[in-house]
Parts: C-alpha cells; structure tokens; sequence
C-alpha cells in the first residue's frame, strides 16, 4: 500500500437485512488529511465507517486499516486502539451520569495510561474544549454542542492516528460547531500525523475539508480534493456541486426553494401569543420571561445555542409543561394541558425521535391518522400522498430504529403534517436531514404557510433555513436576544451575513472574544514524543477495573435501584420468614352425626379437641355437606354412620367416612395424616377402656426423630431456602441490564472500538454486582440470626465461599441473558421468567431434589440453585462444612465459569 | 382553504364522547398489540411460561407425598423387616434402600435420603412374643413439604405390616373402627391437578405485570409517551389501552394454557365453568395490569422497575395460597395480604369454580374484592401517571 493512503476499500459490499447499505465500493482514502463523506441519508456513509473502524463485521470485500486486513482479528487487536471512533447521535457514547471528568477519565483507563499520564491529557484536552469549568457537571446535564466536544476528548484521549466522526455536529448550533471545528484543526496542527474521515449532512461544513467522498446510494459517485470537485462540476458552492453529480432523475426531484411573500393576515387574534412565559426546574431557570406574539400564516423561526431553552418553550405551548409563571395563548385560547381542540390543532414534533421503533413507517402513520380522527376515506390516500411527499416509499414497511437519522426525521416531520394542523411546532426537524430533503420540505412548509395559511413555529441550527423564516428569534440562556425580520437583525448588526450576527449576539452574551482564537500551541513547543505503538496486552487488569469502577459509579448514582437492590431482599425475607409456612392449623371441620350416641360424639371430641382443627356448625343433611364443602367453608367433613355406637360395642367394626377437601392437594395430605393419627389415638383409647386384647398397632413405637430441626419449624428450613431464593432472583435482574442497557443507551461502542476484550468487559462489569451480592448476603444473615434465631451451625467460610462461587454464577446468569436479547425490557422479562421458575420449584425449596424427576431434576440439577440449597441449609442447620459440601462447591464453580464463557461466546465484538 | 376552516374542520369530524373514547382506545390496543407481536423474545417466553413450565412445574414439583426418599437399616434382618422393607415402594416411595448404620449421617446431610428406618435387632422375635418394641425413624426436618406427612406414612405403613403379620395370634385385637378417608375434589390427591392451574395463575400474575410496566417504562424512556400526549388522548385512554391490551394477550394464553395443556396434556378434569374463571381471569388482569402501570409510574427505568418488580411478584406468588396454605399463614399476614394483593382473592376463586365447581353465588365476594383492589391502583397508577409524565 503507497505511504499516503490510510484506509482501502475494495469491492465492499453490506446489507442489513434487505436493505443494501453499501454496493461494490471501492475508494482509497488518503492519509493526513481532512477526509469527508457527505450525501443524503441512508446512503451508506456510517456502514462505509463502521467498517473502516472494525466496530462492524465485513461482509464481503476487502478493508485495509494501517497497511492490514480489518477482517483480520490478530491486525484489529494490534492496531484497532490507534483508531478513535465517535458514533451516530448526540453523545451517544457518553454515560450520562458520569461527570465530564469521569467520561475522559474512563475512556484514558480503557487504554491503560496511568493516573499522571490521564490529568495530563484531561487537563490538556478540556482546556482546548473549553470544557474545563464544566469538569464536575454530570455529561447527561450538557447541552448537544457539550456532548459533542465531550465525546470528541473520549476519542482523542489516547492520541489516535485515525480519527473517524459519524456526523459529529448534527444538533450542534453553529457557534459550538465552529468551536468543534477550530477544535479539531488545532488538534491536527499538532498532531499532523493524525488522519481524520467525518460523514457529514453539513455542506458548509464539508467545504472546510481537504478531501471528499461525496455517496449516493450505496456507492460513491465523486471523490477527489475539492477544488478537484468543484471544477468538475463546474459550480462554486459545494451544495450545488453535489447535486450536479446525483443521477438525472434525482436531480430532477430537486428545486430551488423559493419563498412567497405572505399575505396579510385578516385576523385580529394572533396564532401563539405569550407574555413572560418562565419555566423553572429546580433552581435552574431554563426559560426566562419570554414574550412574543406570532401571526398566523407565519414562519418563526427559533435560534440559539444548545440548552438556551427553545426545546422548554415549546414543550410550554404543547401544554406538555405547565409554565411556572406567564401565560401562552394559542389561536386566542389559554393553552391548557386538557384543551383536546387545541391539540388537535396543532402539530408536534419532538427534537428526539418520539415515535414508535416497533410499528413500521406505515403502522406509525396509521396510528397518528386514526387518533386524530381523520374519515377513514381518506386517511389510506393522506397516508399515501405523505409517503410521496416525504420520500418514504421505499422504507414504508420498515421499522424505524432500522432507518438512518434524516429519514426518521422526515418521518416525524410526516407524522406532525398529518392531520392538517392549523399550527406546527417543530423542534429542530431538519437536524441530520439532508440537503436536498430539507430542500423539499421546506417546500412543503412554504406551501402550508402561504397556501393554507398554516402557522410555523421552528426551531433550527442552520442559517440559510433560518433566512426563509418571516421572523426570527435568538435566544440565549432562556432569555430572548432579539426578534425580527432576518434582514433587520443583520442590518442592526451591521454584519455581512445571519451566521455572523447569531455568533456575534451568541457570543456577546456567552461572554466569548471572538476574535481571540483558541491558543494555537507552538509547533515547535515540547510535544511528547509520538510513542510507540504498543500492541494492546491480552489481559489487562486496568482495562477490567476502568469498567468495574465506571459499572459502579452508574450504579452509587442510582440511589434508587441501590435500595431496591439492598431492601427488596431484606424485605422478602421477612415477608417469608413469618408468611411461608408448612405447618397445617385450624382446620374448618364439621360432622354429620347420624348416630347421635356418646360413641359417636366421643369421637367428634376427639376431633374438636386437636389444636389442628377448628369445630363449625353440625352438618343435617348429606347434601348439605356437599354444598358446604364445595363452597370451601369446610375442609374437612366427618360422616357417622347410623349405628356407630352400636356397630362399636358388638366390635362389628363400624366405618367412618372422612371427607377431605382436595382442592389444595398439599393441605389435604397433611390433613389425611392428622385424620390417620387421630382415629388412631381413639382406637387406641377406646380399646383401652373396653377390651381386653392389645392391638397389634399399639405394641410397635415409632420414635420418630427430627433432625436437623427438631422443633420442626418452617423458618428453620425456609430462611436458608430464602437466601437461596433471594440470591439468584436480585443479582441476576440487576446485571441482566448490565449489557442490554449499553446496548440500547450506545455506549457499546466504547466496548467495540476501544481494545478491551470481552472476558474484561464481561467480568468488569459483573465485579460491581458480586459485591452487591454479597453485602446482601450478610445483610440476610444478620437477619437470620437475630430476628428469626436461625444460627449458623456448620462452616461459615464454607457458607461464605460457597455464596460467593453462587453470586459469581447467578450475576453471571443475568449477564448471559444480557448478552443475548436486545431490550432491557425482554432481559428483564427472560430472567424473570428463567430464573422464578427453576429457583421456586425445582431448587429444593419445596420439594428436596433427590425427590424431583424427569424433566423436573433435569432443571434443577442444571441451575445453580439446586446446587447452593444443600450449602445455605447444610451451613445453617445441618452443621455442614468442607467436606461434605465439596462437590457442590465446585458444582457452583462450574456454574460460574460456563456462564461466563457462554456470555463470552455469544458477545460480539463487532456488530453484524 | 382559509385558516379558519382548517382549524375547524378536524375538531368537527370524527366522534364525539365516550365514543371518542371507545375508538381512542380501540386505536391505542391495536398499537399496543403491534408492539408486542414486534417483540419475538417475549412472545417466545410467554408461550415457553404457559406451555413447556406449566408442565414441568406441574408433573416434576409434587407437593403429595410421592417419590420419598426412604432408607432402610435393618439390623433384625427378619421376614417382618424384609416385609417393611418391601411395603416403602413407589409410587409413594422411591424403592428403600438398605444402608449401614454408618452411613446415615452421611446420607441425610446430603440430602440424599429425607426417611431413614433403623429396625433393631430382635424386632420381630420381641413382637412374637407380645413384648413392646421400638423402631427409629430418622426425618430431615428441612424437607418441610415431606417430612411431616411422609412420617405419619411410614408410621401407619409399619402398624399396618406389624397387624397383618401378627393378624390370627389371639392375643392381638384388630382396629375398633374402620375410618376411610375420601378427597373430594381430587380424589388421588394428585397435585399436577393444582400446581398446573396455579402456575398458569402465577404466570398471569407475573407476565401482565412486567409485560404492562415495561410497556410504559418503554413509552416512557423513549419519550413516545411525550408524543401521545400532545395529541388529542388522555392518560386513562393511554392506560386503559395498556392494561386491555396486555391483559388480553395474557388472557388468551392463559386460557389456551388451560385448555391445551392443563386439561388435555394433563388430563387434568375441570369441575365448573371455564366461562366463569375466564370472566374472573378477565377482571384479575385488568387488576395486575393496573398494578404494572403503578410500579412503571414509580421506577424511572427498567433497572429499577425490574428490582421492584421481582420481590412483589414473588411475595404476591409465594403468599397467596397458591404455594401454602392461606390458613398457615399469621392472621395478620392474611388480613395484609388480602388487603394489598389481589392474588389471594383469585386464587381462592379459581380453587372454587375450577376444583368445586362452585358458581358465582359462591364467588361472587372474590371478584368484588378483585375490582375494589383493581380500581384503587388504577387511580393511583392515574395520579401517578399525570403528575410523572407533566410535573417533575
């Protein structure tokens, strides 16, 4: 491979699924440079990185990283931490709880530096963000432009000599992205080694690179230096060049947008009209007195920086806040959270995706047609004319967690249009969407506007959209900056053009020089020397601990689940120990006495006088003691023949029918034995006093001892099963979120793209849930021991081992579970419903094991919980240590580690 | 089109009132049941819950004194312990094993053996002889569900060898009395009967909860919930389509799992209307799933719901009656229980219309307790839901 080339790619072809991402593309991608990959959404251009990066598995085709085969395992753990990779979406791999110091800091452990070498870079990267003040403040709390810059530090910690961003700056206002930028240019004059490749829906943005792929449909039509590009084309703009290069019939699709003047509106009563609109969260005020009135048939436009309080204000006009002081009125009427017709007037659409990813496109607008009400006659030609409209033919029948950014964009935008509101709030809807997509949508708000009257309230980062609007707003900091016709502002000014006067009003109220530019470093100041590329080591202890300490962290900031986690257990074991009981009493018992003799009622005596059973009104009839044992007012119902007495005294041995309430087949049984005792007792007696003979039963003695538990008491037996029980069920949940959650959250790229292996990915983040465990476990104990008085009798380092090899297993259960569903959701459900089963019924709670069969043992011998029941009983009340418990404990041992190697097998490093 | 007659025209068309309501809902349960047909993993684990667990809970954890593990020393080695011996056999009893006196401790601190006899020397030369002799029995007092029962077994299993091998010695009077003993219902006392229908009880219980909280810890994540309200429903029809519509697939299930697996897989006979108990299983779910609903309102992610989720599921199972007796229970404990938990209630009704055929006249007192329970966390689900969804 010649010197200037970084990435090869030959021949790659990807699908997901049906759809083809990426067709037969070749393109060799310099090296040191500036690289951009721009084109429309769901062209290919985050698969076509996905796969330089090796955080996706090649299907065919061949990707050449640093002089090596990205298909290659053994070149991917060599080179793979000299790439940094930052993903789709805002801060999509960032853990919002974490502070902004603790981001980085992770992200320094995962590639093993010491804790000098991380402050160093920290301080280094946070001062060029200009994230220094921000260090303490959690990154869940950072406004978009923040999280972007945050994320870029993560990525840059360990000094890439690849730097590969997926639309680093959509969301991002202009001010913040222009810092993005420098940021990136200085890290490069200092670096120059460093090769950087950006996809990007910004064309303004692409002008500022050194070289460009420009992809339309799986393939790269254009690539080249700019200047190359351009002249090509024969156009001077970028954005105009790159529709010059699209195929002749998308090309055709495309039109300028061309705004109508307004007519004037003939209504007195404004569309949306507030006054000193304050929204407080706490101490933070993110929305400020804010007043404005909007004509119908506008187009207002929202600018202003990220978290300045657009989103807040409004969610105040959706009625989805309420407002903390002011008031907002639309179409003349106070905005209340229950006003339907206002509702049904307007159209929303949310900054983040808010429609259902498990209804497909058409399902989604089917749903949103059907609520708002439309004649069903028309909501199959609507739903169709959208499709049209909105270019969502294609994907009709796909989810939309499966679609790139921009079409889901336009999906919602779809959504929002569809009942025909007279007002649309729209919160940043061309975010990610591109150029010629939000051309044509523009189009459409256009029409709506001046055709139909239709007022617009929008909030957008990008200029030229903001020059369409009738009127524009900048705010900042919750307090709007100024209001007016975009001329006007730029006029007042004295700018030359919109982005000028918003950074200069932006940066006037940030408190920013702008013309001060970030401190470029001396070039030739002392650099540390490149190091030398150390090949990641198999097994790095650091790696392990980076994410067992971070697994923590997220879990001490989450007080809520650590008490669930601590109590839930203690709890349970209370309800158990006082609730769960084998022992049978007060027995509901009546006679049907047909005899009526002292025999007769000496034997009901017998039965009234147990502490077993509980004497109800006689029964008179036979019907009647079926209907009184059917309704279960009786348990047990003695039926005395006519006679009895008689029968007893001729020894013509008289029978007794006892009839059982065999709903609860358990209680029945137990009663059984009772009823078998008693009449026992009675023969015994009644031969006593008028026989002469012995009977044959009275000269065997039984002497039956319980060992053990000789008082024979449940809790003695139930609270070591509840240790069991609860050991398994709480751990197990808790770590079945622990990859799912990373999963759905994203923050799994930093497992794919950074060098930790899987074994230290899987067990780092099980280390943190042991730990719970076993306080839990000595929390139980306590329990045991003082409040219900069940001591331990055996080995306690035999229990504790024990445990311990248990919790490893049972965490390691939830992570196995973890790893192979999609959905905290369906994790939480599989281990649930995996664990309750096999951990209530087949573990020796109820039945012993060596009486279980079939299937039935099979499943408990082939869980751990089967397994630790012999230990907690065995310690606790049998007195058991070492060696008697051994193969159990290497049983739990096996359980621990085949768990772990299955979770190993089925993790991918590399998506599909 | 002028702007007024747009802004008119949508509020004028469609329904109006309870119909509005009625299709809202309608339209909510259909996309409700769309997204759990997109889930297969779930779709899977409740087939798996209602079919192959159901089964094996039902035929392999037998609560009825059944496969008891007994062992046998047998110092006398006489014709009459050979016939003890040979008397502990199945189905009550795994066949008895033959143990030295040794190994008894070993034995049962594993837990290999629950029963262990130990017959003395001269056992039978000292009945022979009229003399009063005494046999050991050794119970693990840890097996709670055995070692009860299954010693009186034993017990009466040796008097009944004792009397037979004695029987026609003049000296030896028979039993006075003849006291058979009859169980309605179930007359084997074979409980596949019950633990099938409670497991298909508590799974009812256990998958419309988390099914019903997830559902709205979903919405709710995803900020889809965000979306439903700014359009012209309102939070009980948001609920209401929740609870009908994951009340409604778990009611199917339950009652296929019914049909298909506990009568005619198990052969397990119905005594009363499957009518009334789908009716009762119908007012049950709705009551579950509005508890779903209030735990979603309460945890603010899946983390948390799932930790909450588990210890009240498992308290409602394992403290209904469905695994021990109601009865067993402190008094104050069943007071709390039928308070808090609608299970109890439902598990007595369906062991009276299932086993006893009983009719509503019976039951009728569960069900009110069924709605009451329902609707209160239906109402705080309701408070819940608004002040989390609109106040912070």
């Amino acid at each position: 491979m010649s010197d200037g080339v970084i990435a090869r790619v030959e021949h790659v072809s990807h699908r997901y699924g049906k759809t083809v991402a990426l067709d037969d593309v070749s393109i060799d991608f310099p090296a040191r440079r500036m690289v951009g990959v721009i084109g429309p959404d769901g062209v290919g251009k985050s698969a076509l990185l996905a796969l330089i990066a090796g955080v996706r598995e090649i299907q065919t085709g061949h990707v050449t990283v640093f002089g090596g085969d990205m298909a290659d395992k053994a070149h991917r753990e060599k080179h793979g931490a000299r790439i940094a990779y930052m993903p789709q979406g805002l801060g999509r791999n960032l853990y919002p709880t974490l502070s902004v110091f603790e981001n980085i800091d992770f992200h320094g452990r995962l590639f093993g530096q010491g804790e000098a070498e991380r402050r160093r870079r920290i301080d280094e990267l946070l001062k060029a963000t200009g994230l220094d003040p921000f260090e303490d403040r959690p990154a869940g709390k950072l406004s978009g432009g923040m999280k972007q810059k945050l994320s870029l530090c993560c990525a840059l910690i360990h000094d890439p000599d690849l730097l590969i961003l997926d639309e680093p700056t959509t969301g991002v206002d202009p001010l913040s992205r222009g810092q993005f930028w420098d940021l990136i240019n200085t890290i490069r004059g200092r670096r120059p080694q460093m090769s950087v490749i950006v996809a990007t829906a910004y064309m303004d943005e692409a002008e500022r690179f050194d070289w460009l792929a420009a992809m339309d449909d799986g393939k790269v039509i254009a690539s080249g230096p700019i200047s190359e590009i351009l002249g090509k084309t024969g156009q001077t703009s970028l954005e105009a060049a790159f529709i010059a290069l699209l195929p002749e019939a998308k090309r055709a699709q495309h039109q300028e947008v061309i705004v109508r003047p307004r007519p004037a509106s003939d209504s007195a009563v404004p569309a949306i009209e507030a006054e000193g609109l304050t929204r407080r969260f706490g101490d933070f005020t993110a929305v400020d007195h804010v007043s404005f009135r909007i004509e119908r048939g506008e187009i207002f436009g929202f600018l202003g920086s990220n978290g300045c309080g657009k989103s807040t204000t409004m969610k105040m006009l959706t009625g989805l806040l309420p407002a903390t002081e002011g008031w907002a009125k639309l179409f003349g009427k106070p905005m209340g959270s229950n006003d339907m017709e206002t509702r049904r007037n307007v159209g929303y659409m949310s900054q983040a995706f808010s429609l259902y990813t498990e209804l497909t496109v058409r399902q989604n607008l089917e749903l949103h047609a059907k609520l708002y009400h439309l004649p069903s006659d028309e909501i199959e030609g609507r739903i169709a004319e959208l499709l049209e409209r909105f270019d969502l033919r294609d994907v009709v029948d796909s989810r939309p967690d499966s679609l790139p950014l921009g079409i889901k964009q336009r999906l919602q935008l779809a959504v929002a249009v569809l009942h025909r509101p007279a007002m649309l709030i729209l919160d940043e809807p061309t975010s990610g969407v591109d150029p010629i997509a939000r051309d044509a949508f523009w189009r459409t708000l256009i029409d709506l506007s001046r055709d139909d009257g239709v007022t617009i309230f929008l909030s957008t980062h990008f200029m030229n959209e903001a020059e369409r609007c009738d009127r524009i707003s900048l705010m900042h900091a919750g307090k709007v900056l100024a209001v007016g016709t975009p001329e006007e502002l730029v006029r007042e000014r004295g700018s030359s053009s919109l982005e000028d006067t918003f950074v200069d009003y932006l940066a006037e109220a940030a408190g920013i020089d702008r013309e001060a530019k970030p401190e470029a470093p001396d070039p030739n100041a002392a650099m540390p020397a490149p190091e030398p590329i150390r090949p990641p080591r198999r097994f790095d202890p650091k790696r392990l601990w980076a994410y067992s300490r971070r697994e923590t962290m997220e879990l001490l900031r989450d007080p809520i689940r650590l008490a669930f986690a601590f109590l839930g257990p203690l709890v349970l074991m209370i309800a158990f120990g006082f609730g769960i009981s084998f022992d049978v009493e007060n027995l509901r018992f009546s006679a049907l006495d047909q005899d009526n003799t002292p025999e007769s009622r000496q034997l009901i005596e017998a039965f009234s006088g147990s502490r077993y059973f509980d004497e109800r009104a006689p029964i008179r009839t036979a019907e009647e003691l079926d209907q009184r044992l059917g309704s279960g007012e009786l348990q047990l119902a003695i039926e005395i023949p006519p006679g009895f007495g008689r029968d007893l005294q001729s020894g013509r041995k008289p029978e007794v029918a006892v009839w059982l309430d065999g709903a609860m087949p358990f209680r029945a049984e137990t009663t059984k034995g009772y009823v078998t005792g008693l009449a026992a007792q009675y023969a015994k007696e009644w031969l006593a006093q008028n026989s002469t003979g012995t009977s044959a039963a009275s000269l065997v003695n039984v002497e039956t001892r319980f060992r053990y538990n000789q008082a024979f008491k449940s809790v003695n037996a139930m609270v070591p099963s509840v240790i069991m029980l609860m050991l398994i069920l709480i751990p197990a949940i808790m770590s079945a979120i622990a990859v799912v959650r990373e999963k759905e959250t994203g923050s799994i790229a930093n497992f794919q793209s950074t060098p930790i292996t899987k074994f230290e990915f899987l067990f780092g983040k099980q280390l943190p849930y042991i730990a719970i465990a076993m306080i839990s476990f000595v929390l139980l104990v306590l329990l045991a021991i003082i409040l219900f008085g069940v001591p331990i009798k055996g080995s306690i380092a035999m229990l504790v081992l024990g445990t311990l090899l248990y919790v490893i297993a049972t965490t390691g259960f939830g992570q196995l579970i973890s790893t192979f569903t999609r959905t905290q959701v369906s994790a939480v459900f599989a281990t649930a419903i995996l664990s309750i089963i096999p951990a209530v019924n087949f573990s020796g709670l109820l039945v012993p094991v060596a009486s279980l069969s079939g299937g039935a043992r099979m499943i408990g011998l082939g869980f751990p919980t089967a397994w630790y029941q012999p230990v907690s009983v065995g310690a606790f009340t049998k007195g058991l240590g070492f060696d008697d418990l051994s193969f159990n404990l290497v049983m739990l041992a096996g359980f621990a580690v085949l768990f772990l190697l299955v979770s190993r097998l089925l993790l991918r490093k590399q998506e599909l | 089109m002028s702007p007024e007659r747009t802004s008119t025209e949508p509020a004028r068309q469609g329904p109006t009132g309870l119909r509005l309501h009625l299709a809202n809902i309608y339209q909510l349960v259909i996309k409700e049941l769309r997204s759990i047909r997109a889930d297969p993993v779930m779709l899977i684990l409740v087939v798996y819950a209602f079919s192959i667990a159901v089964y094996t809970v039902a035929t392999g954890a037998s609560t009825e004194a059944k496969n008891l593990t007994v062992g046998i020393v047998d110092e006398d080695r006489s014709d009459l312990s050979r016939q003890i011996r040979n008397a502990l056999n199945p189905p009550l009893f795994k066949s008895a094993v033959t143990i030295s006196a040794r190994d008894i401790d070993e034995e049962m601190d594993h837990g290999r053996l629950v029963f262990v006899l130990e017959i003395p020397p001269s056992f039978q030369a000292d009945l022979l002889s009229g003399r009063r002799a005494s046999v050991q029995l050794n119970v693990d007092a840890t097996a709670m569900t055995q070692a009860g029962n299954g010693s009186v077994y034993i017990q009466s299993i040796i008097a009944q060898e004792v009397t037979n091998f004695l029987a026609g010695r003049e000296t030896v009077t028979s039993a006075p009395i003849n006291v058979v003993i009859r169980s309605k219902f179930n007359p084997n006392l074979n409980s596949a009967w019950f633990t099938s229908v409670m497991q298909v009880i508590n799974n009812v219980t256990l998958l419309t909860v988390i099914l019903t909280g997830a559902a709205l810890i979903r919405e709710r994540e995803q900020g889809t919930v965000e979306h439903l309200l700014v359009m012209p429903v309102v939070p009980a029809e948001i609920m209401l389509a929740k609870i009908i519509a994951n009340g409604l697939v778990i009611l199917v299930a339950a009652g296929l799992s019914l049909a298909v697996v506990v009568q005619w897989w198990l052969q397990v006979p119905i005594a009363g209307s499957l009518t009334l108990f789908l009716a009762g299983a119908a007012l049950y779910a709705f009551t579950v799933a509005a508890l779903g609903i209030m735990l979603g309102t309460l945890a603010t992610s899946m983390g948390q719901f799932g930790l909450l989720a588990i210890p009240i599921l498992v308290i409602m199972q394992l403290l209904s009656g469905s695994s021990t007796p109601m009865e067993s229970m402190p008094v104050w404990l069943q007071y709390v229980m039928q308070i808090i938990s609608p299970t109890p209630h439902f598990v007595a009704f369906s062991q009276a219309v299932l086993y006893r055929g009983a009719g509503l006249s019976v039951v009728w007192l569960q069900l009110v307790a069924l709605v009451v329970i329902g609707s209160v966390y239906f109402t705080y689900a309701l408070s819940r839901f608004r002040r989390v969804i609109f106040g912070d």
